[in-house]
This record gives structure tokens, sequence and C-alpha cells, in this order.
């Protein structure tokens, strides 16, 4: 059924214009309407808080979900560095015009220009908006707010709030959420997670949820579902995602017909601590900061067991400041990681599982002293200690790099809205604003931007055409046969009876996309996986345990059907990986390196979103493609040298 | 190492629940905590035993979402650190460890290891918020906030919501969950037209679930944030001036 078409619907005119134009041009439901239509909004990430808050500040009826016990646990929580926004409040030569560059140049021009420019349009009123909310920024003594520079950039528009930026900005979104539940325009149902999309004649009118904690399978209508969902790191089973994390929504969305794009383009963070044995559950990350500060080496000498105080200078290599000498330490993510990804394959790695390079503070602490030091860096390291029982300011710091963020996503229109209409998809959930790679600190930016102020413009203008229509019942057969489906698929994962746990699997199958599809991909290797991850998922099918019953809190029951879902999407991402003939951002095939080793894009044949079709279980999805047209950017070869 | 746990099961709320005792085999120095007991977990599930339910998710110490008494203390022995932050170096060979879920009435028992503490977001939904709609904010630097303010109210607001300042206190009190969103939006400038009003109606939202402060002090020491007691003191006055102040705005309904 490839009927599909890929319509963007980027407004016309120049790029500064048409946000504005577009805001124009849609239609506008009046304050008396508003309250006839049904908002569906899953998730409460930054994105899903912003816009269920958001919308039933319009005055919409919003249901807002949450598998957590309460929207403040999802994992925007987590973030550390902090949130772009193109204020020029530092004089120092930043706009809008050059957020937006920087951020396709970032994304290593695999992004539509249209919903970039936006972003970088929007970030100034984000800032607005969340000090006004309360959320505590860093401030100089003037009072006024701060900024620091981040990722690389050349200028300062890092706005954060200690190490904690993510948290402050998720529980600004969450208050602003709570504020509108206790005023009943938003029903929040916490521990009800999505299991279907449901579907009338083409067009999404509602969900079907279950609830974790009875085991209670419902249904939702809605005129308009928002799918808020987050990115699919854990594919890899270790990631710095957090435990359940996962792709269901979004995957559940994809099988009902939204498609999937850019599946391989994953984000591998240089800076996390490097997992110490088998029974590691998930990674964690140091803020890239640290990078600032301390140095990276290995031993020049294969196998070198001597602790690293013993090694003398001239048997270190600083391979980032031997290979980037302008950059040295400061590299880019996606180069750093993939050094280090380099000098551990040689067999230079340290640390008992020769898995990590070191981070070395040394130098930095002759030339500035401890207490300097301490004082910039010493909640990290204090973290770090707890974690590995060594002190940084003693013994250099340990790092590898892991899964962090995924650029991929469903792909959607520049109103946000998947191929299936009525169903929207906001911050990590879509593809649409990184390219094949993001900078730090725009995670958060993008989540807000969509949730805030991009969404409830957009749906807006799609509820206004349904004006006089109600909400399908969730008496009608299409919800009835979901519940059903949803119910059959939870009997039959109870009914397995095999000897491996769900978690078992999933570390096998993070094994796989990780070896064959982490930070460096060859064709071979991506074949391999996609015979061997199908043979390794007929065998979870057919071995799993789940214990329990359907009804009362089961968390095996809940993985199982996530873990299901990653079978499909790893195959996913290596299918899209091997598609892919080329190397840009987070996506490096090996086949396509220039001669030093560096990413090499094929944009005569590549420049395109690459979208997915689902054809049923069994069958390979069928590639859709949205040329990209870079009007304003040209592209060229990123230089870190 | 190994170790002996003795695990508080519980199948539902109204079970009256009991301990049963493992065997941690194979511990190891780097594993944390909740590594452990995901490994325990996995031979129950091996054995067909019903694995342990307990909660967690970003295992980074920021998201809240886990919290186990441990021997007896909310997230165990290392001050300063989450349940999911907490590594097996801190015990020893042969230990026999006691863990059970959070025990405060306000916190009711899901299963096993699992609490309900919707509680908090009923304190929050009662006025934990500033009210400023989305697209009505002013340019961001308009409102100066001086340095110390912003850090105090930064101090306040880095409180995950686990609810170990509940279970560590004798009397079950949400005294310092409640106090220390009260002081972060009570502090800044943004948070001064409904001060009074959101906290007399967190405060008193707050004594429908959690019992009394009399002033232990165990809160702080087992905030994983170390959130100071002194928050609490802000919260006891403002709540005081509450009375008086909005008995004048509201024209002396009481």
């Amino acid at each position: 059924m490839s009927n599909v078409v890929l319509d963007s619907k980027v407004p016309e005119g120049p790029i500064q214009d048409r946000w504005d134009n577009h805001k124009f041009n849609m239609k506008l439901v009046n304050p008396a309407n508003k309250r006839k239509f049904t908002v569906l909004v899953v998730g409460t990430g930054l994105a899903g808080a912003a816009a269920a808050a958001t919308l039933a500040e319009l005055g919409y009826q919003v249901k807002c979900f949450t598998f957590h016990d309460s929207p403040r646990r999802a994992h925007s929580i987590a973030a550390q560095g902090g949130i772009n926004a193109a204020k020029n409040y530092k004089n120092d030569g930043d706009s809008v015009y050059r957020l937006f560059y920087d951020t396709v140049k970032g994304g290593d021009f695999r992004a539509r220009e249209s919903n970039v420019y936006r972003l970088a349009q929007v970030s100034v009123n984000i800032i607005d908006q969340c000090v006004a909310q309360g959320v505590p920024f860093a401030r100089e003594y003037g009072g006024l707010l701060d900024n620091r520079s981040f990722g690389g950039a050349q200028v300062s528009r890092t706005f954060y709030a200690r190490g904690q930026t993510g948290q402050q900005l998720l529980l600004g979104a969450y208050q602003a959420l709570m504020q509108q539940v206790s005023l009943g325009r938003v029903e929040l149902h916490t521990k009800t997670e999505l299991l279907d999309v449901v579907k009338k004649d083409g067009v999404a009118v509602g969900i079907v949820t279950r609830n974790v904690t009875t085991g209670e399978v419902q249904s939702w209508s809605g005129h308009a579902t928002l799918l808020c969902t987050g990115g699919y790191g854990n594919a890899f089973y270790l990631s710095t995602n957090a435990m359940n994390s996962n792709v269901t929504a979004a995957w559940r969305a994809h099988k009902k017909g939204a498609l999937f794009a850019n599946a391989c383009y994953t984000q591998i963070h240089p800076t996390c601590i490097p997992a110490s044995d088998e029974s590691q559950s998930k990674l964690t990350l140091m803020s890239e900061s640290l990078r600032n500060d301390g140095r990276i080496w290995v031993p020049k000498k294969f196998d070198d067991n001597r602790p690293a105080d013993q090694i003398p200078e001239e048997d270190r290599d600083y391979y980032l400041e031997r290979k980037y000498p302008s950059y040295g330490n400061l590299a880019p993510r996606d180069i750093a990681s993939r050094a280090a990804k380099v000098v551990c394959d040689e067999g230079r790695g340290v640390g008992p599982l020769k898995n990590g390079v070191y981070l070395d503070f040394s130098e930095s602490i002759s030339r500035l002293g401890e207490t300097t030091v301490f004082e910039r860096y010493g909640n990290l390291f204090d973290m770090y200690e707890r974690i590995t029982d060594e002190n940084p300011m003693k013994v250099p710091m340990r790092i590898y790099p892991a899964s962090h963020y995924t650029m991929g996503g469903l792909w959607v229109d520049y109103n946000l809205m998947t191929t299936v209409p009525g169903l929207y998809a906001l911050g990590e959930a879509n593809f649409s604003d990184h390219g094949a790679n993001r900078l730090g600190a725009s995670a958060l930016m993008q989540g807000l931007a969509d949730g805030y102020f991009v969404a409830p413009y957009t749906v807006g203008d799609y509820l206004a055409g349904l004006l006089g229509q109600g909400v399908v019942p969730t008496s009608d057969p299409v919800f009835v046969e979901a519940e059903q489906a949803v119910r059959d698929e939870t009997r039959r994962w109870l009914s397995v009876g095999g000897t491996k746990s769900p978690e078992y699997y999933h570390r096998e199958l993070g094994k796989l996309v990780w070896d064959y599809c982490g930070m460096a991909r060859d064709k071979n290797g991506l074949e391999k996986a996609l015979s061997e991850i199908p043979a390794l998922r007929e065998e979870f099918q057919k071995n799993v345990r789940v214990l329990g019953s359907a009804e009362g809190v089961n968390q095996s029951l809940e993985k199982v059907g996530r873990v299901a879902d990653f079978f499909d999407l790893g195959e996913l991402m290596c299918r899209d990986a091997l598609m892919r003939e080329e190397s840009c951002g987070g996506h490096f095939r090996v086949e396509h390196q220039t001669d030093d080793g560096e990413a090499q894009r094929n944009d005569e044949e590549f420049s395109f979103v690459g979208a997915w079709e689902w054809n049923g279980d069994g069958t390979a999805q069928t590639l859709h493609k949205e040329q990209l047209v870079f009007e304003n950017v040209k592209p060229t070869q990123r230089s870190y040298k | 190492m190994q170790l002996t746990l003795k695990v508080w099961r519980q199948d539902s709320p109204t079970d009256a629940g009991h301990f049963e005792t493992y065997q941690a085999t194979d511990v190891k120095d780097e594993m944390s905590f909740l590594e452990m007991l995901d490994a325990v977990n996995e031979n129950l599930i091996e054995a067909g035993r019903e694995p342990i339910v307990f909660d967690s998710d970003c295992r980074e110490g920021i998201c809240g979402t886990c919290g186990l008494m441990i021997n007896g203390q909310a997230h165990g022995p290392q001050k300063g650190t989450t349940t999911c932050q907490l590594h097996m170096r801190k015990f020893h060979d042969g230990e026999t460890v006691t863990i059970e879920p959070w025990r405060a009435a306000a916190f009711p028992v899901v299963k096993d290891l699992m609490v309900d503490r919707s509680a908090f977001d009923a304190i929050v939904q009662a006025g934990g918020f500033i009210t400023a709609d989305t697209g009505a904010a002013r340019d961001a630097n308009e409102i100066l906030i001086p340095k110390p303010a912003a850090d105090a109210a930064m101090d306040a607001a880095g409180c995950i919501g686990c609810g170990a300042c509940v279970a560590a206190c004798p009397n079950g009190a949400g005294q310092l969950f409640t106090s220390a969103k009260l002081a972060h939006l009570n502090l800044l400038p943004q948070g001064q037209s409904e001060r009074y009003k959101r906290t007399e109606d967190m405060v008193e939202t707050m004594e429908l679930f959690f019992g009394s402060c009399t002033n232990y002090g165990e809160c702080q020491e087992a905030c994983p944030k170390e959130i100071p007691i002194d928050f609490i003191a802000m919260m006891n006055r403002d709540f005081l001036k509450s009375k008086l102040a909005n008995r004048k705005l509201s024209g002396q309904k009481h």
C-alpha cells in the first residue's frame, strides 16, 4: 500500500516569515468551541506536560497519560547541561539565524530547514515562559540570567540551573500541568500505559491503555492524540536512558500506519562511566562540561597495565589533541566518541575491563588549584566516586561513550502531525529538528518548543476542521477490537512459559544492536544483525518467561511488550543504517569515511529523510523519501581540525 | 560477596504482608543496590517464582522514583544518596540486609516494595505553581533576581519528591517536601502574588494526608538531596502570616 505521500507542508516564503505566516493562515477555534474538543496527550516529559498544560489553558478538554506514578518522573528530569536560546544576552553575536545555522550544520545537513528555523525563533519565548513559572536559572550577581557556552558552540547561549536544568524545566511544566488538573481542565491518568493507537477510516480516534497497577485495559477517545513519549535509546539495552524509557507508544503508532524516520540516527555521548560488569543495568552520563578542563588520553602501549600515575608523559597518547589540534578535547560528540572506540578497539583501553579512556584533571589541578577545580566539578566528582569508588581529584576518571539520545523517530510534517491524520508526535519521539546529530542543550529546547509553542497552534488548526463532530465512542467496534487485541497479547505472553526473563532477552538484543549498529556500522555487520535479530526474536517469543497474572502489578509483563517492540525497532535501525550508504552525524558507516577517518556524506544520493512504512510482522518495511532542500545553509564538510 | 536478604512481600494494599528470605550470591562491589535486586529477581524468575516488585527509573538519583528502607534507613546507609546510587561496596560478605517499603500512612503499599505517593501530587496540585499561562511572559531579564535568592530557591527546588523524608519521620510528616516546594516558589519575585494563598492551600492539603512535624530532624538526615529543615521554619512563618494576609484579602470570610 504505497500510496503514502510525504508532504512536509512547509509554508511558502522567506524562512524568517514562514512560521508567522503559517500562524496567521491557520484556522482558529473560538473560545466557546474549544471545550467541545478532547485532546489526548501521552507522556508527561517536557513536550507532553508543556503541551497538556498549554492546550488546557487555551480551553480544550485534555486527557493526559503517563505510566509513571507522577508526571514529574519523566526522563526529561535527568538532563543536566542546559537549554539553548538565541537571546544574545551576552552580546556575543548570537541571533535566531545563528542558532538556526548552528543547528542545521550540527545536524550534518540532514534536518528540515523550516522546522529548525522555527525552533530557533521560539527558543527565546521558552526562556521567558520558564522564568515566569519560577524556574530558578543560574543568575549573575546583578540579578540577570547567566549563560555559558556548551557543546562546542562559539557563543554563550545556554541557560542552566546548576547541573539539573532538565529537572527544573520539567518541574516547571509539571507544576503548570498540575494547576490545570486542579482547575479541572486536565484529566490526569498516572500509571496508565499506552498499548495501542486506534484509527477509524484512516484517522486517529483514540488510544487503548493498560493500567499498570490494576491491569485494567481501557479505551479513550479524542479528536486528536499527541505522542510525547521520548526516544528509543534503550534499544541498545545499556544507555543513559531511564530503565522504563521505551519505544512502545511510537512503535504501536508505526504499526498503525505512522511512518518511522531516520531510525539509524542515534547519538552516542562521549563522557559516560564505563560498564563495570554484566549485571550493569544502565550507564551514567558525566556532563560534557568536564571536557573543558580534563584531558583525554590512553597509554601508547597496548595492554599497559600500570596505574595511571605510573605512566610517564612520553608513554601517554592524548589522541584528541593529536588528531584535532584546534578543537582538541572539545571535539563534537560524535567525533570524540568514535575516537574513544578506536583506541579501545586497538586494545589500549583502560580500567579493569579495558573499556574506557582517561579523563585527567591533574594538569588543571596544578594550573588552577584543587579548590577551583572542585568548585567547578565537585558535584560530578562526588557522583563519579559514589559509582566507582575512585576520586577524580586523585585518579583520572574513566569514561566511555554510551547511547544517549535518538534523533530518529516518528515522521512528522511542519505541523508535527504524523502520516496518520489526528496523530501528532512531539519532542524526542519525532524525528524533525536535529538531523543526524543533536547539539548539546538542544533537546530541552525542542521538547518545550513543540509543547508550549508549536503544537498548541497546529493542533487547533486541525481541530477547527472537526467542528460539530463528536468523538468516536469507546463502544465503537474499532475500540472493542483494539482492546481485545491488547488482552489477547497479554494472555499470549503469560502463556509462553519459557525459561528466561524479558530482561535477559533485552540484554542479548542490546548487545547485537550495539555491536552492529552502534558507533560504527558496516555492511557485513548490519546484514549479520538483520539475520541474527529475527533469530533471537524467535527464541524470545518461544522461550520468554512471564510469571504472575494480567491483573495487578506485573513488571515483567510491562517489560515483555516493550522488549518485543525493541526487537522490531532494532531491526529497523539496522535496515535504515544499511540503506544509508554514507556517513553523517551519529551514523558512521566505516565504508564511507575520508582519508583521515571523518564522516563522508553523500549529498547527491542521500540528502533525504528516510521514512519507513510498516508492512506487517515478518515483512520488511517500505522506504519513502522526503527530499531535503537547503535554501539557506549550504551543506559543507564539517571540520574540527 | 554473599548476602542474606529479608524482603517485605505484600501482594496487594489489603494483604497483611510478610518477610521472605533470599540469598543474594555473587554480589560485586561495583553493583548498585538495585542491580543486586535485579539479579535476585532474574534468579527468582528462572526458579519460577514471582520477582520482587520495586520502583526505579532513572537510576541516576534524580527522578525520585526509587526508595527503599534498607536496614531501617531510608535509602540506606550512605548520606546524600538515593537507593539507586547506593553501591554494594557499602555492605560486607555474610551480612543480613532487611529491605522494606517506605513505611508511612500517607504512602500505602501497592505491592511488595512499591508504594503510592500520589499524596505529593495532591499537595502540588493545591498550589505548588506560579500562574503563568503560556505566551503571556515578559522578557526573562526584566525580572531581576539577586543571586543569593536564586541560589536559595534552587537549593529548595532540588527536591526529587522521593518521599524519604516522610519514611524517615516518626510522625510520617510531609513537612520537608511541602516546605521545599513552598520555599522554591516563595523566595522568588515571580512567586509573590500567590505566596500566601499558595502557602495556606498547600499546608492544609498536606495536613489531610500527613502527620505533624515535631522537629525530630530525621527528614533532613534521610534526604538524598540534603535539603535542610530551615525551609520548614520558613513555611511555618509563611503559614502563620497567610492566616492574617488571606483573611484580609478574602474579606474576613472565615
